[in-house]
C-alpha cells in the first residue's frame, strides 16, 4: 500500500555481512586431519565404540542347532535366540522403531547428540579409519604435508596400504551386514568359495563402496550435508540441555598467555587445541552449531592445557545454556518434554513386552465364504463354508484337531482330522458346518473354532466366527 | 576463514538490489555437483540402454531391446513355469485321480477360480451361489448326479431337460390341485385330489413314483427343500406343470439349457472346472 520504501539500515546489513565472514562453511574442499588426544571422553568414546563389535561378532553365536540371531528373509521368519518372529508379528517392530526414536528424542533433549558423538557408525567408522592414517601417516602436521608432497615411492606405499585398510574394513562391514541374514558360518564358507548368491554380492559390494566412500573421504560432510537425524536434533535441543560448552564468561577476552606480563583476560589462552582436535572443524568458541557432533574431544583437548597453566579445568565443559547464562535449571521430572518422552518409550516398551510374552505357538484365522453366505440343502438344513488359515510357529509339524461350537446342532464336514499343520507355514483348509433349518435359532448365529494340537493340548489357537442362515 | 564464502570478497554477478544485496556467484556444495554429474551420466547411460527419445510414431529402441510386452511375456513365462509341474500332471490325470490328490486339488482350486468367473458364475453366481433359474452348484443337490464324472460331461456336454407342458390337459382345478400336491411333498405330506392326478397324469414316469427324482434324465426330486423354479408357490409351480420345461412348441415354456463348453474348453479346463465345481461344497 505505502509506496514509500522503509529506508535501508545499512549499518545492520554491514553487521550481517560481517557476522556471516565470521562463520567459516565446511564443503569439504579441505580434509579436516583433527589431532588425536588422550582423556576421558577420548577413553569413553572407545568403549561406546566397542557397541560395534556386537554386529562384527553377533553373527557366529549360535543357539541350538542354529544362528542365535537371524533375519530370515527369504523364509519370512526373525529368529532371536529362543523367539521366532513371523510376518504376523512385525507389528512389534514398529515399536521396536517407535522406542528408539524416542530414545534418540530423550536423550537429545537432555545431553544433546549424544548418538552423533559416541555411537554412531559414521563417528566410529571415521574415528577407526583417521586412527589408522595416524598410525600410518602420522601426526596431522605430517599428513598436511605428505599430500602436498610430490608423489614418491614411499607416499604410494603409505597409501596404498591405507587405502587397501580402508577397503578392507569396508568388506568386513559388508559382510559382517549380510551374515544377520543368512547362516554365517555357511555364508563365509560361500564367499571364500565365491558361490555366495549375487544378492548377498551385491549387498556386500554396496556396504564396502559407501563405507570407504562415507569414512575414507566424506566424512564430517555427511554430517554436515547428508544426514537427517544431524538436522532432526538439532531442534530437539533447548536452553536446558547439557552440550560441550565454551564457558564465555570466563574465557573472554581470550588472548595468548605472555610470560612475565600482567594481563587482564580470561581463562582462554588463545590455544586453537580446541579446534585442532575437532573431527567436524568447528570452534565450540563460537558457541553451539550444526557442525558440533557434541564428541567432547576438545574437552579433554581444553582440560589439557588448562592443567598446564594452572587453571581449572572446565572452560569447555558439559554445561546447557542456562546454567552458563546464570539461570536456575529445572530438575529432570519438571520438564514436560522429557515425561512425556519417557511416557511414549513405556507404552512401546510395554507394547513389546506384551507382543513377546504372547506370542503364540499356533494362530487360527477363519474366513467365512460371502458368496454364498450359505447354501439351503435337500434337506433343508443351511451349510456355511469357512476357509482355516491355521498357522504353526513352532519348529515341529503339527497334527491338530478340530473344535466347532456354538449350536447343538452343527455337523462339520469337508476335512478329515487330524489336520497336518506343517512347521513354520500356514496350512489352509476348508470346513463345511451345516445345522438344521428347523433348529436354527437366529439369522446369524455365533460360532468359535478351535484348533488343538493333538500331542500336547497347549497348543491351541480359537477364533471367532459366525454362521449365516436365511433371514428368520 | 576468508575463502569462497566470504560475502565481503566473493566475486558476484553484478546483480544488487536495495543498493546493497548482491548476488554471489559461489559454487554449490562439491558432493552436491558430483550428483548432478552422476545423474547426467544416468541419463545417457539410460537413454542408450533403453527406450527413450520419442519418435513420430515409435521411439528410439535402446540397445537393450527392452520392451513392455517382453517384460510382462516373461513373467508370464515365469508364473508358467511354476505352474507347469501341477498342470502336466493334471493333464494325465482323470478328474477323479485330481480330486483324490489333495496338493492337485488345492492348486486346482486355486487357478480355476479364474476360469469359473468367466465361464460359470455368469449364470451360476459367485461361489455357485445360482440366481433365479440357475442351479445352485454349492448345494447337495444335483439335477444329473454330484459324482465328479456327472459334473465333468454336464460341463462338457451341456445339458436340457425336458418336461411336456399340461397345460392343454388339464382344467385350473386340476392345476391347483397337482400344485399343492408338489408343494406337499416336498414338506413330507400329501394332497390327495392331487396325488391322484400325479399318478394319473404320468408324473412319476420321470420324477419317480414317490417324487423322488430321475438324475438319469434330470428330472428334479420333489421331495426335497431345493426348488429348481423359484419362488417355492402354488403360482410357480402351476406355471411350470401348465408350460413345461424346454418344451417344443410352447412358446411360454420354462428355459433351462447349459450349454456345452467342450468346443469352447480344453478338455484339461473342464477338467479344473469339475474339481472346482465339486470342491464347492456339494460334490458326491
Amino acid at each position: 500500500m505505502n509506496e514509500q520504501t522503509k529506508p535501508v539500515d545499512l549499518q545492520a546489513l554491514e553487521d550481517l555481512y560481517h557476522e556471516a565472514d565470521y562463520w567459516h562453511v565446511n564443503t569439504g574442499d579441505q580434509t579436516i586431519h583433527a589431532k588425536r588426544m588422550a582423556g576421558r571422553y577420548r577413553t569413553i568414546k572407545w568403549f561406546s565404540a566397542m557397541v560395534w563389535l556386537a554386529f562384527f561378532l553377533g553373527p557366529y553365536l549360535r543357539w541350538g542347532d542354529r544362528q542365535a540371531i537371524v533375519f530370515d528373509i527369504p523364509g519370512r521368519q526373525f529368529h532371536i535366540f529362543d523367539i521366532t518372529i513371523l510376518p504376523q508379528d512385525v507389528w512389534m517392530l514398529a515399536l521396536v522403531l517407535l522406542f528408539f526414536a524416542l530414545l534418540l528424542a530423550a536423550v537429545t533433549s537432555l545431553a544433546g547428540r549424544v548418538y552423533c558423538g559416541y555411537f554412531c557408525f559414521q563417528t566410529v567408522w571415521t574415528d577407526v579409519f583417521t586412527w589408522i592414517e595416524e598410525k600410518l601417516e602420522g601426526a596431522p602436521n605430517k599428513r598436511v604435508k605428505l599430500d602436498q608432497a610430490p608423489w614418491t615411492l614411499y607416499k604410494a606405499r603409505i597409501k596404498i596400504t591405507k587405502h587397501v585398510l580402508f577397503i578392507l574394513i569396508g568388506l568386513l562391514t559388508g559382510i559382517s551386514f549380510t551374515l544377520w541374514f543368512a547362516d554365517a558360518y555357511e555364508l563365509w564358507g560361500d564367499y571364500l568359495t565365491l558361490q555366495a548368491p549375487a544378492m548377498a554380492w551385491g549387498t556386500v559390494a554396496v556396504f564396502t563402496f559407501f563405507t570407504y566412500l562415507f569414512a575414507g573421504f566424506m566424512r564430517e560432510q555427511v554430517c554436515f550435508w547428508l544426514c537427517p537425524y544431524a538436522r532432526i536434533q538439532g531442534v530437539m535441543v533447548d536452553r536446558e540441555t547439557i552440550l560441550p560448552t565454551y564457558d564465555f564468561a570466563r574465557g573472554e577476552p581470550r588472548g595468548k598467555l605472555k610470560k612475565g606480563e600482567e594481563q587482564n583476560l580470561g581463562d582462554c589462552i588463545d590455544c586453537k587445541q580446541c579446534v585442532a582436535v575437532c573431527p567436524t572443524g568447528i570452534d565450540i568458541r563460537r558457541g553451539q552449531q550444526e557442525g558440533c557432533i557434541t564428541c567432547a574431544l576438545c574437552l579433554d583437548a581444553c582440560d589439557a592445557v588448562m592443567d598446564k597453566v594452572n587453571r581449572p579445568r572446565g572452560l569447555i565443559r558439559y554445561a546447557s545454556l542456562a546454567e552458563i547464562e546464570g539461570e536456575p535449571s529445572h530438575p529432570l521430572l519438571k520438564r514436560p518434554r522429557v515425561l512425556v518422552y519417557v511416557g511414549i518409550m513405556l507404552a512401546a516398551i510395554g507394547g513389546i513386552v506384551y507382543g513377546l510374552t504372547t506370542l503364540a505357538s499356533l494362530e487360527l484365522k477363519v474366513l467365512h465364504e460371502r458368496q454364498p453366505l450359505y447354501v439351503m440343502q435337500s434337506d433343508g438344513s443351511v451349510q456355511n463354508k469357512y476357509e482355516l488359515k491355521i498357522l504353526n510357529k513352532t519348529e515341529h509339524d503339527m497334527q491338530v484337531t478340530l473344535k466347532v461350537s456354538g449350536h447343538d446342532a452343527l455337523h462339520v464336514s469337508g476335512v478329515e482330522e487330524p489336520l497336518a499343520v506343517p512347521a513354520g507355514r500356514v496350512s489352509a483348509y476348508t470346513i463345511f458346518v451345516r445345522i438344521p433349518g428347523e433348529q436354527l435359532t437366529a439369522e446369524r448365529i455365533p460360532l468359535t473354532i478351535k484348533v488343538i494340537d493333538t500331542d500336547n493340548a497347549e497348543f491351541s489357537a480359537e477364533y471367532n466366527s459366525m454362521f449365516f442362515g436365511p433371514a428368520q | 576463514m576468508n575463502d569462497k564464502n566470504n560475502p565481503a570478497q566473493s566475486p558476484d554477478t553484478g546483480h544488487v538490489w536495495d543498493g546493497n544485496l548482491r548476488e554471489l556467484t559461489n559454487q554449490p556444495p562439491r558432493w552436491w555437483m558430483i550428483t548432478l554429474y552422476l545423474s547426467g551420466i544416468f541419463m545417457v547411460v539410460y537413454f542408450i540402454l533403453y527406450p527413450s527419445i520419442p519418435l513420430v510414431n515409435d521411439s528410439t529402441e535402446g540397445v537393450l531391446g527392452w520392451t513392455q510386452m517382453k517384460r510382462m511375456q516373461e513373467s508370464v513365462e515365469k508364473i508358467q513355469a511354476i505352474r507347469a509341474p501341477y498342470e502336466n500332471k493334471i493333464k494325465d490325470l482323470s478328474a477323479a485321480a485330481i480330486l483324490a490328490d489333495q496338493d492337485l486339488s488345492t492348486y486346482t482350486v486355486r487357478s480355476a477360480k479364474v476360469l469359473f468367473g468367466d465361464r460359470c458364475s455368469p449364470c451360476h453366481g459367485g461361489g455357485g451361489a445360482g440366481n433365479p433359474g440357475y442351479p445352485v452348484l454349492a448345494d447337495d443337490n444335483w439335477l444329473y448326479g454330484g459324482s465328479i464324472e456327472t459334473i465333468q460331461q454336464s460341463i462338457s456336454n451341456g445339458r436340457a431337460g425336458m418336461m411336456p407342458a399340461f397345460g392343454a390337459m388339464m382344467n385350473e382345478q386340476q392345476l391347483s390341485d397337482l400344485a399343492q400336491h408338489v408343494l406337499a411333498m416336498a414338506k413330507g405330506e400329501e394332497h390327495a385330489p392331487g396325488k391322484e392326478l400325479f399318478t394319473s397324469m404320468g408324473c412319476g414316469g420321470c420324477h419317480g413314483a414317490q417324487g423322488e427324482g430321475m438324475q438319469m434324465m434330470g428330472a428334479p426330486n420333489l421331495t426335497d427343500a431345493i426348488w429348481r423354479f423359484v419362488p417355492a408357490n402354488e403360482e410357480s409351480v402351476k406355471y411350470t406343470i401348465a408350460h413345461g420345461v424346454n418344451a417344443s412348441g410352447v412358446e411360454q415354456t420354462r428355459q433351462a439349457r447349459m450349454p456345452s463348453f467342450q468346443d469352447q474348453l480344453s478338455e484339461t479346463d473342464i477338467k479344473k472346472l469339475a474339481v472346482y465345481v465339486y470342491k464347492l461344497g456339494g460334490g458326491q
